[in-house]
């Protein structure tokens, strides 16, 4: 879409920038990419009072131009470098009225970069309402910009804004906050000069940021390194000295524009809500009985729903089938490439549903408590309180959990993060272990109360966040942090969440999955498609013809002679041939052949093991047909020795191996799209496979 | 004697006098701990660690050793 004007979104994290954005643009948004790095760029589109259309860019929040995390460091690549091809016209900074002082730091350093600014100052009714008097007019002449008080909640001052964007001017024309140049006057003045940069802030964040931008070439940074090192540059002591001058800057501006009540502010709202949320005893109670309510939820609300979208696929499946004509091209399509679609969008249900309550506990302040509350746990065994997100995330699906590794700043406790999540039981694991449970452990209670095959379950759960803990604090060991872990962290006031907000997350984080993990699921079944659909040499082929001989057609129905003939295609296939060949490296865990064709299409999606084994088994494919593949599957005998294939320790060695090994193509690509560096999901598949090995080898000697 | 920000039980107040760690102070004094500043801590967290302070009228939280760099007057 084309744009008369490109606007920009500036401000600190919890300033209602996001909210503001979703006000401004509606629906009409999208999701990219910048250009390089792996940062979200959102996008939207506002129609201005004079007609023209103005592109609204969501730059992440940030407290200063100097970039804490790999989001951060976007926002002062996008407002400094002119060949960014996301360059703004025009940067709107919200500031939150309620915290002036700290919120105005970001507006002069992005002030001092001479892009035309103008401030939206948002939050003016809870401003109000504590009783605080800010002069609006006199902070816009002292700074020379314009200034718009808004409430982006209750859509206050929003259509002000809109004109003030339309009329803003081309020109830079604030006023400059501080004496810059003093902070390192010979430095600016030759990067300036041998740079032909013509703004000394720019120059200056030059020396701070050279070695991370990325549109500086080599020869560049390493003349500024030079340079630095002539005139002794220290740079956290500039940073210092600048955020010091800053500071002065703005109380003087808010010496007589800002004024505080004089009475004494009684106990604020949220400290009393903290005193029964983060309380010693209450607070984990009360977590955990959320995160339960979440888990109870993203399995039941989300049932019906996947039912839906499975049959509808189905619905579709039949239908092509029947209006295309039969051949390996329709095969493909239908088999191969919508099967594998459907994989992917019964997903949705639940990663929406996760991601609505990780929005809501996000907007109304929550999740900053909890993160505050089990830092210290995390920290023990090399992980973070904001690990904490991710973790509870896992339990529903790993790829949503690992893009929302990223609030972490530290690199060590993100890359550990992201290196255990999947360890944690998702969903895609639930059908596995369901099939395995119902066939070897009793159905009965224990002690009157607990279900045996609900406790085995219970069991598997369990086992998975300690093996995630054991795993963090191994790499915690191995790993050498490159940043130095901190923890200084707004804790937000709690607000009721923005219902809108809430909704937008669902939507973009369904949308993004889709895309991000669709390409990969769809390309992989297209391969085992091919894989299981045909077979080396002339046996393969001659399948269909062997049975259409009477011994076979008199004494069995069409459908049991379908079944027999997909049955023999698979093992002849090359998928079948696979699973012979890697048989023997599986016989110490107990698997056979047929076993290890359902591990080997599991590694696209874990739940494929189901269909697998009803393929196998030759019962029919879908879920409500479980009971069957159950009952082969309980019925199946070894060839060679007549036991049952089946035994509690074949089970349970093969739940183990789902519990560890990275079977789930969609992590890994997302893995790698977090990480940018193939070597992670390397590591990540490796250590994974070795455990799964291990651990299976062990539970099926152990209970042999 | 001069005190630590680590060292102030809940509801004590203390005003910021300098920082030991110069990497250290650069952020926080960016999140407004500023020397001058007036610091209240409003919470320690169920385990001991990290710790809620009030300053400039919002709450920021960090952990113990972050906050044994800050010096009060």
């Amino acid at each position: 879409m084309k744009a008369d004007i490109r606007v920009a979104l500036v401000g600190n994290p919890n300033t209602g920038k996001s909210t503001l954005f979703n006000v401004l643009t509606g629906l009409n948004q999208k999701i990219g990419n910048f250009p390089g790095v792996t940062v979200d760029k959102k996008i939207g589109y506002c129609q201005l009072p004079d007609g023209r259309r103005a592109e609204i860019i969501d730059l992440p929040g940030t407290y200063s131009l100097y970039p804490k995390s790999q989001d951060e460091s976007i926002v002062f690549s996008v407002l400094a470098d002119e060949s960014n091809s996301s360059r703004p016209d025009l940067v709107v900074v919200i500031l939150d009225a309620s915290n002036l002082k700290r919120n105005l730091l970001l507006y002069t350093q992005v002030a001092d970069l001479k892009i035309p600014v103008i401030i939206a100052l948002n939050m003016m009714d809870l401003a109000n309402k504590a009783g605080t008097e800010i002069d609006v007019d006199l902070i816009a002449k002292k700074l020379g910009v314009a200034v718009i008080p808004i409430a982006a909640r209750k859509l206050v001052g929003i259509d002000s804004l809109k004109l003030a964007i339309a009329y803003a001017n081309k020109v830079a024309f604030q006023e400059p906050s501080i004496d810059v140049e003093a902070i390192a006057p010979e430095l600016i003045e030759s990067i300036s000069r041998e740079l032909q940069i013509d703004n000394p802030y720019f120059a200056l964040q030059l020396a701070h940021q050279h070695e991370t931008i990325k549109f500086l070439s080599p020869q560049q940074s390493d003349r500024i390194e030079e340079l630095e090192k002539e005139h002794s540059f220290h740079s956290q002591k500039a940073q210092g000295t600048e955020t010091i001058a800053r500071y002065a800057f703005i109380n003087e501006l808010l010496y007589d524009t800002v004024k505080q009540p004089a009475t004494a502010q009684d106990e604020t709202h949220s400290n009393k809500i903290d005193k029964v949320l983060t309380h010693k005893i209450f607070g984990f109670i009360l977590f955990f009985a959320i995160l339960l309510f979440m888990f109870q939820a993203i399995s039941s609300w989300s049932a019906y729903p996947m039912e839906l979208i499975s049959d509808a696929f189905v619905w579709v499946q039949d239908t092509l089938h029947h209006v295309l004509p039969n051949g390996p091209l329709t095969s493909l399509l239908v088999d191969g490439v919508i099967a594998g679609l459907s994989g992917v969008m019964v997903f949705i249900p639940q990663i929406a549903i996760l991601f609505a309550f990780i929005s809501i506990l996000e907007d109304t302040g929550y999740m900053a408590r909890v993160t505050f509350m089990m830092d210290k746990l995390m920290r023990k065994v090399g992980l973070n309180g904001k690990s904490v997100v991710p973790l509870i995330g896992g339990f529903a699906c790993a790829v949503p959990s690992i893009m929302s590794t990223r609030t972490i700043e530290n690199w060590k406790d993100r890359i550990i993060t992201i290196m255990v999540t999947p360890l944690v039981t998702c969903s895609a694991r639930l059908p596995v272990y369901t099939l395995l449970i119902a066939l070897v452990v009793p159905n009965r209670n224990v002690w009157w109360l607990f279900n045996l095959q609900g406790l085995a379950l219970t069991a598997m759960y369990v086992f998975s966040l300690i093996s995630a803990v054991v795993v963090a604090w191994v790499f915690k060991i191995i790993l050498k942090g490159r940043e130095r872990g901190y923890f200084i962290m707004e804790l937000p006031v709690y607000r009721m969440p923005r219902w809108n907000n809430v909704l937008y997350s669902m939507y973009e984080r369904a949308k993004t999955f889709v895309f991000q993990a669709g390409k990969v699921i769809i390309a992989v079944s297209v391969i085992l498609w091919v894989l299981a659909s045909y077979g080396p040499g002339k046996r393969y082929e001659q399948i269909d013809q062997n049975y259409k001989r009477p011994q076979y057609t008199k004494p069995l129905s069409p459908q049991d002679i379908n079944l027999a003939i997909s049955s023999e295609k698979l093992e002849n296939s090359y998928a079948g041939v696979l699973g012979h060949v890697i048989e023997p490296a599986i016989r110490p865990l107990g698997f056979d052949w047929k076993i290890g064709i359902a591990l080997i299409t599991s590694f696209a999606a874990r739940e494929v093991f189901v269909g697998t084994m009803a393929t196998i088994y030759s019962a029919n494919g879908s879920t409500e047909e479980m009971q069957s593949v159950q009952e082969k599957m309980h019925n199946a005998k070894n060839t060679q020795t007549g036991q049952p294939v089946f035994t509690l320790a074949v089970a349970f060695s093969l739940m183990m191996f789902y519990a560890f090994a990275m079977q789930c193509a969609s992590t890994v690509a997302v893995v790698y799209r977090e990480t940018k560096d193939w070597r992670w999901p390397a590591i990540q598949f490796a250590y994974m496979a070795v455990l799964a090995y291990a651990a299976s080898f062990i539970t099926y000697h152990l209970l042999r | 004697m001069d005190m630590k920000l680590s060292q102030l039980a809940v509801g004590e107040k203390g005003i910021v006098k300098e920082f030991t760690d110069l990497e250290m102070s650069v952020k926080l004094m960016e999140m407004g701990c500023l020397p001058g500043e007036e610091i209240r801590v409003d919470r320690i967290a169920p385990m001991g660690d990290p710790i809620a302070i009030n300053v400039s009228g919002y709450q920021l939280s960090l952990r113990k050793r972050e906050a044994s760099t800050i010096i009060l007057q």
